[in-house]
């Protein structure tokens, strides 16, 4: 007996109006009363004609530091009127490398972005990378991107001590590394 | 350790693409380098995982403040699978729609349809221990966009799910059987393949619906997944065909 193989749910965009599902405050990963090493992220998104991505649902996933009762890894932000997002979380540490990879060496800190927005049918998958982590020469992620200029629009500059900020470009020049899964 | 088996790759087809032309908005957001390709590592293997206590459910959308929403009431009730066909338990949909006149209650929202202060956009919903879901709402109804002349969206339902790890996230719609719009929607016609379009829409089911109280709709969700067995010899098997 044969049973059908079920086929993934097909994608359809977030449209504009996904407002409506919360997200004020979800873009402070510490709102849980998590502790420690805290960080800011901010960024902002662009299109294809350097106009601002002010309806994207941008969305923060870190494995590490680990899930805890006080941090789950997890959060939402909203681009505003000039595409800007930003994040509070605390500071991601390196974590295991990747199934299969020459010593299976250790992934840099970095966090797992989602980007969802009206105009896409799909969400868009990438990272942010922190400048000067010495671990990005060896990065299995890192180092599928041959292009330096590429890799770059991966990795966040540091704007003060525990703040880093990164441009994302969904299309164009300059446009952001965004990953298959 | 994290299982860090590769996800299975997607159907050919079965899904939209980033460039969908008849869709306007694309136009000027969708990529044009190549995806880069990454292995499943713990960062895609692993998600954000959401307990009720701090993420509270809402599902009933057709009560605010004791007051009624107006529209036809419905029923929704489904499962989530991943693509083994097992359940996926205790996962979080979240869902967002229109009122029954095809108006959300949303500032961008300009069409000149009433608002009901007594109908709630959006709603959460966590499956139970079998994967099934199921929450209360009113049909909602379609609306103009500015895609192309006379554009009109069909009815439907926006759903977001997160499953078990970064690379299941997924947002969809769920139509309704029967809509004469669907013929003409280019968000719907952007999916290639007509079977996998048809899957979004969902079956009106009279064994769900409440007699005397509301209409059941049944629609089912597949998340992606992956091989069921861990490989064990050490190889990359991630570009394989399945
Ligand atoms: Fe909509």
């Amino acid at each position: 007996m044969t049973l059908a193989t079920p086929i993934a749910t097909a994608s359809q965009t977030i449209g504009p109006y996904w407002h409506l599902l919360p997200y004020k405050g979800w873009n402070d990963l510490t709102r849980f009363g998590a502790t420690g090493d805290v960080i800011t992220i901010t960024g902002r998104i662009v299109d294809g004609a350097g106009d601002p991505v002010t309806d994207a649902c941008v969305e923060l996933w870190q494995p590490s530091p680990a899930a805890d009762a006080h941090f789950d890894g997890f959060g939402r932000c909203a681009s505003d009127a000039e595409g800007r997002f930003s994040f509070t979380t605390l500071r991601p540490g390196p974590v295991a490398g990747v199934h299969g990879a020459a010593g299976n060496v250790q992934q840099a800190p970095h966090v797992a972005i989602t980007i969802m927005a009206r105009g896409l049918m799909k969400a868009l998958a990438t990272r942010i990378y922190f400048e000067g982590d010495a671990g990005h020469d060896i990065d299995p992620v890192l180092n599928l991107i041959e292009d330096p200029a590429r890799r770059a629009t991966l990795i966040a500059k540091a704007t003060g001590p525990a703040a880093y900020h990164l441009d994302m470009v969904l299309q164009g020049a300059g446009e952001t590394v965004f990953f298959a899964i | 350790m994290s299982d860090l088996t590769p996800y299975r790759p997607l159907v050919g087809g079965t899904q939209p693409p980033y460039d969908a032309g008849i869709y306007g908005s694309t136009k000027l957001r969708a990529p044009k380098q190549a995806l880069v390709q990454v292995p499943t590592s713990i960062t895609e293997a692993t998600g954000p995982q959401f307990s009720e206590s701090r993420y509270p459910s809402v599902i009933d959308l057709t009560k605010v403040n004791g007051g009624e929403a107006q529209g036809q009431r419905i029923v929704v009730e489904g499962r989530v699978l991943d693509e083994n066909g097992r359940p996926v338990p205790h996962t979080m949909i979240e869902i967002w729609q229109a009122n029954s006149t095809g108006r959300y209650h949303h500032p961008g929202d300009q069409h000149d349809a009433p608002l009901d202060p007594y109908f709630q956009g959006a709603g959460r919903v966590f499956t139970d221990s079998e994967g099934r879901y199921r929450y209360t709402s009113i049909k909602p109804g379609a609306y103009p966009w500015r895609n192309h002349h006379n554009a009109w969206r069909p009815n439907h339902i926006h759903y977001s799910l997160f499953g078990p790890g970064f690379g299941t996230r997924v947002i969809t719609q769920m139509y309704f059987e029967g809509d004469p719009l669907l013929k003409l929607d280019p968000i719907f016609h952007s999916i290639p393949d007509e079977a996998a379009r048809n899957r979004l829409i969902a079956d009106f089911d009279i064994d769900l619906t409440v007699p005397e109280w509301a209409l059941g709709y049944r629609f089912d969700i597949v998340l992606r997944g992956r091989d069921a067995t861990p490989f064990e010899d050490g190889n990359d098997h991630s570009h394989e065909g399945h």
